[in-house]
C-alpha cells in the first residue's frame, strides 16, 4: 500500500562500522580445556589453593553437563576445545597518538552518543600517558570510596587482598554447578570486578567499571561479585553505550549480588557489543548468568538492562528473595535488529514472607531481529504475602521480525498475588503520518517512538545513563539512513 | 495560496476523491460540509501528503508542485492538518514533541532551534490561548487524553507552529460547548491576511463561531455545490439528502 514499510526496514538495518582489530596477544595458553590449562590459569594469578580447587570442582561438573536448548536462540555449534582460555594481560599493541590519528566514523559515532572526550581516548585505546586525566579522576574516585571503607577492585585483586570475603561470598548466589555457562565460567573466569559496601555505609558515588583501574581486558569469562552489608547502598553501571569491540566470540560471564538486612544494590547494565553483520554474520555470543540473592530482611535488588549489541544474547538476571519484606526488581530494554537474537527476561524466586517483586520487560525487534522474554516468578511454600507484578511490552518495526513471551509462572503459595500483563505492537503508519505532518523526518520519529516505548525503563537508569541509552538506541535504530 | 485541480485519491483500487477543484487565497477561511463517506477527510489527508493514497491532479501551493512534496517538507512549508484522530504516542513527552516539531520545521526554515526554556516560555502563553490544561503538557502525547482534550492539543499545536494553511478535519466533533468555544476562539485568534483555513464538518454548528467566507458541499468525492455562509445554514435546515444520490451509470473517471 506504501512505502513505509521498506523504509522501516532499511531504517531497521543498523551499521555497525568498526571490524574487529585483530591483535591477539602471544603470551596466551594454546586452544582448549583441560584440568592442566585450569592448574596454568591459577597458578598464573597466584591463586589460593582453596580457589584452585573449586575451580576443578567446577571444570568436573561441566564436563558432566550439557550445553542447553531451550532457549529459542540458533547458532552453530560451538567448540569449545578452539577457545583460548588465557592470555596474559599485556601492554597493547601502541594505540594512536592522540585523537586526531582515530577513525572519524567512529569519532562521530561518539560524538552522537556525546561521549567525554576523556573517554573517548580510553575506548580507542590512546597512549595512557595521553590520558592523565581520566586516571587522576579513578585515582581520585578510590581515594575518595577508601575513607568510607568501600572495597573497589579487581576480582584478581580481591582475591590477593580480601580472599576471606570472597572466599565466603563466591558461588553463594550462583553455584559452581548452576549451569552450563556458569559452571564453565566458574572453572576459567579470567577476571572482573569486586565491590564490598560495608555496613551501614552509602556508596557515595556511582559505581562504574570505567573507574575501576585496570579494567581494560577483563576477557570474555568476566566474574563479578557485590556484597552490600547491612544497611548499606551501592549502585553499579556496568558497560558504556560506546561500541565494544572483542576477539572472542564467545562471552560467558557471571554476576553475583548479596544484598544483607535493609541493604540496597542497584545494578545496571548498558551492553553494545558488536550484533554482527548485516547479513548475521560474526557477533557476539553473550550467554550470562547474573543473579541477585536478598539475603537479608527489607533488602532489595533492582536490576536495569540495556541490550542493543549481540549476536546472541541469553540472560536472566534474577533475585532470590530470601529476607522477608526484600524486594526484586527487573527493567529491560532488548534491541534486536538485522539477524540478532535474545533469550532474556528474569527470574524471582519468592522465599521470604511479603517478598515482593516487579518485572518490565520492553523488547523492540527490526529487520530479522527475533525477541524473546523469558521469565520465571516462582512463589515457594513459605513466602506468605508474595507479590509480583509483571509486564512485558513488544514493538515490532517492520513485518520480518518477531516476538514472543514465556512466562513462567509456580506458586505453592496460596497467599501470593502474581499478575502478568504483556502486549504486543508495531509502529503505525498512522504514527509515523502524524509525526510527518508535524515536520519530523521519518528517520527521526522512529527512534522518537521507540524511546517513548522505553521510557519507564529508562528512568530506572541514573540520569547521565539514562541520556546516554536514548542516545544509542537512536543512533542503533539511524542505521545507514541518510 | 492553494489551487487544486481535478484531484482524484484512490485507495487499495477504490477511488475516493473524484475530481477535486477549489483554490484557496491568502485570508480566507472555507468550509467543507458533506455526509459519512464523501472523501472530506480523505482531502485533508491528501493535501498533507499520507503516503497511503494513490493521488493524481495538479495541486500548487504558494506555486509550487504540491503533490511532489513528502509530508514533513509540507509540514516545513507551512501546511497544517489538525487530525480527526489524532494519534497517541506512549512515552513520548507532549511538549517533547512538539519542540522537536517546532525545531525539525524551523531548522528546515534556516531558523534558529529554540532551546528548552524558550520553548517552555512559547508554550505557556500560547496554551493559554486554547484553555489548555497545563497538567496536559507533563503527560505523553495524547496518551489518555479524552476526546476533546486530543481536539484541544492539536490547536494548540497549531498555535504554536504557525502554519500559513491550517486544515481542520472535524475539530468540532467530540468537543462540548465550552470546548468548543474555546477552541474557535483558538482558531479565530490564528486568522490573518497571510494564512488561510480549510475547516471540514458536518455540522454548522462550528461555523457559528469560525465564520467561513466560502462553504462547499461534498458527496461522492466531489464538490456539488459552493456557496457562502447561508449554504451552511441551509444544510443545517435540509440535511445532505438530496446531495447523495448515486452516481449514474458510467460516471467518475
Amino acid at each position: 500500500m506504501n512505502t513505509d514499510n521498506a523504509k522501516i526496514r532499511e531504517l531497521s538495518r543498523r551499521a555497525y562500522k568498526y571490524g574487529f582489530v585483530s591483535d591477539l596477544p602471544s603470551d596466551a595458553l594454546p586452544r582448549g580445556l583441560d584440568e592442566q590449562v585450569i592448574r596454568l590459569i591459577s597458578a598464573k594469578k597466584s591463586e589460593p589453593q582453596w580457589l584452585l580447587d573449586w575451580r576443578l570442582k567446577a571444570f568436573r561438573h561441566w564436563l558432566t553437563m550439557r550445553e542447553p536448548t531451550w532457549q529459542n536462540v540458533h547458532y552453530a555449534p560451538i567448540d569449545y576445545q578452539d577457545i583460548v582460555y588465557y592470555s596474559a594481560p599485556k601492554p597493547k599493541t601502541p594505540g594512536p597518538k592522540s585523537l586526531d590519528e582515530v577513525d572519524p566514523e567512529l569519532r562521530t559515532m561518539f560524538a552522537k552518543l556525546g561521549i567525554s572526550l576523556a573517554e573517548q581516548e580510553r575506548l580507542t585505546g590512546v597512549a595512557v600517558d595521553a590520558v592523565v586525566d581520566s586516571v587522576s579522576v579513578a585515582t581520585t574516585f578510590k581515594r575518595k570510596l577508601a575513607e568510607v571503607g568501600v572495597i573497589f577492585c579487581s576480582f584478581a585483586e580481591a582475591v590477593q587482598q580480601h580472599p576471606e570475603l570472597v572466599r565466603r561470598y563466591l558461588g553463594s548466589v550462583v553455584p559452581y554447578s548452576d549451569n552450563f555457562f556458569a559452571t564453565l565460567n566458574s572453572a576459567v573466569f579470567s577476571d572482573g570486578s569486586f565491590c564490598y559496601v560495608p555496613k551501614g555505609v552509602r556508596c557515595p558515588m556511582e559505581l562504574s567499571t570505567y573507574f575501576r583501574i585496570n579494567a581494560a581486558d577483563t576477557g570474555q569469562f568476566e566474574r563479578t561479585l557485590i556484597v552490600a552489608e547491612e544497611g548499606a547502598y551501592v549502585s553499579y553501571l556496568e558497560g558504556c553505550t560506546a561500541p565494544m569491540r572483542d576477539n572472542n566470540q564467545l562471552h560467558a560471564a557471571v554476576v553475583e549480588l548479596i544484598a544483607l538486612d535493609d541493604a540496597q544494590i542497584k545494578y545496571a547494565t548498558v551492553q553494545n557489543w558488536y550484533p554482527g553483520d548485516a547479513e548475521g554474520r560474526g557477533g557476539i555470543y553473550n550467554f550470562v548468568t547474573k543473579r541477585g540473592k536478598c539475603a537479608g530482611a527489607r533488602s532489595k535488588i533492582s536490576w536495569t538492562q540495556v541490550e542493543t549489541g549481540s549476536a546472541i544474547t541469553w540472560k536472566y538476571p534474577g533475585v532470590i528473595l530470601q529476607g522477608d519484606d526484600s524486594v526484586g526488581e527487573f527493567y529491560s530494554v532488548a534491541l534486536t535488529a538485522n539477524y540478532q537474537q535474545a533469550d532474556t527476561g528474569t527470574k524471582m524466586i519468592h522465599i521470604g514472607r511479603n517478598t515482593r517483586s516487579t518485572i518490565l520487560s520492553k523488547g523492540i525487534s527490526a529487520g530479522h531481529g527475533q525477541n524473546t522474554y523469558r521469565g520465571l516468578v516462582k512463589v515457594q511454600k513459605a513466602a506468605s504475602g508474595a507479590r509480583n507484578h509483571s509486564q512485558c511490552d513488544s514493538l515490532l518495526l517492520g513485518s520480518q521480525c518477531g516476538a514472543h513471551t514465556f512466562p513462567y509462572v509456580e506458586v505453592k503459595n496460596p497467599s501470593a498475588r502474581v499478575e502478568h500483563e504483556a502486549s504486543t505492537s508495531k509502529i503505525g503508519d498512522e504514527q509515523l503520518f502524524y509525526c510527518r505532518q508535524r515536520g519530523i523526518r521519518e528517520e527521526d520519529a522512529v527512534p522518537m517512538i521507540v524511546n517513548g516505548f522505553c521510557r519507564e525503563v529508562f528512568k530506572e537508569l541514573p540520569m547521565e545513563f539514562a541520556v546516554e541509552a536514548q542516545k544509542l538506541l537512536g543512533v542503533s535504530l539511524e542505521g545507514c539512513v541518510g | 495560496m492553494l489551487e487544486i485541480e481535478d484531484l482524484h485519491a484512490s485507495v487499495e483500487g477504490h477511488e475516493i476523491l473524484r475530481g477535486i477543484s477549489l483554490r484557496i487565497e491568502a485570508g480566507e477561511v472555507h468550509a467543507i460540509m458533506g455526509p459519512n463517506g464523501s472523501g472530506k477527510s480523505t482531502l485533508a489527508q491528501v493535501l498533507a501528503g499520507n503516503p497511503g493514497y494513490q493521488v493524481s491532479g495538479v495541486v500548487r501551493y504558494q506555486g509550487e508542485d504540491l503533490l511532489a512534496m513528502p509530508a514533513e517538507a509540507r509540514a516545513v512549508a507551512g501546511i497544517f492538518l489538525a487530525f480527526q484522530y489524532p494519534v497517541e504516542i506512549p512515552g513520548v513527552g507532549n511538549l517533547y514533541f512538539l519542540r522537536t516539531a517546532l525545531n525539525a520545521v524551523r531548522k528546515q526554515r534556516g531558523l534558529e532551534e529554540l532551546d528548552a526554556m524558550d520553548f517552555l516560555a512559547l508554550a505557556k502563553e500560547r496554551m493559554q490561548l486554547v484553555e489548555m490544561d497545563p497538567e496536559l503538557m507533563n503527560r505523553a502525547l495524547n496518551e489518555g487524553f479524552s476526546g476533546g482534550e486530543k481536539k484541544r492539543n492539536e490547536i494548540f499545536q497549531m498555535a504554536i507552529l504557525q502554519p500559513s494553511l491550517a486544515i481542520l478535519d472535524e475539530t468540532d466533533s467530540g468537543l462540548d460547548i465550552d470546548a468548543l468555544r474555546s477552541v474557535a476562539a483558538g482558531v479565530n485568534a490564528l486568522r490573518g491576511a497571510d494564512r488561510a483555513l480549510l475547516l471540514i464538518t458536518h455540522y454548522q454548528r462550528l461555523l457559528d463561531y469560525i465564520v467561513p467566507d466560502y462553504v462547499h458541499v461534498m458527496a461522492n468525492g466531489r464538490i456539488v455545490q459552493s456557496g457562502d455562509k447561508a449554504l451552511a445554514v441551509e444544510l443545517e435546515r435540509h440535511g445532505y439528502a438530496h446531495f447523495e444520490a448515486p452516481p449514474a451509470p458510467g460516471e467518475g473517471s
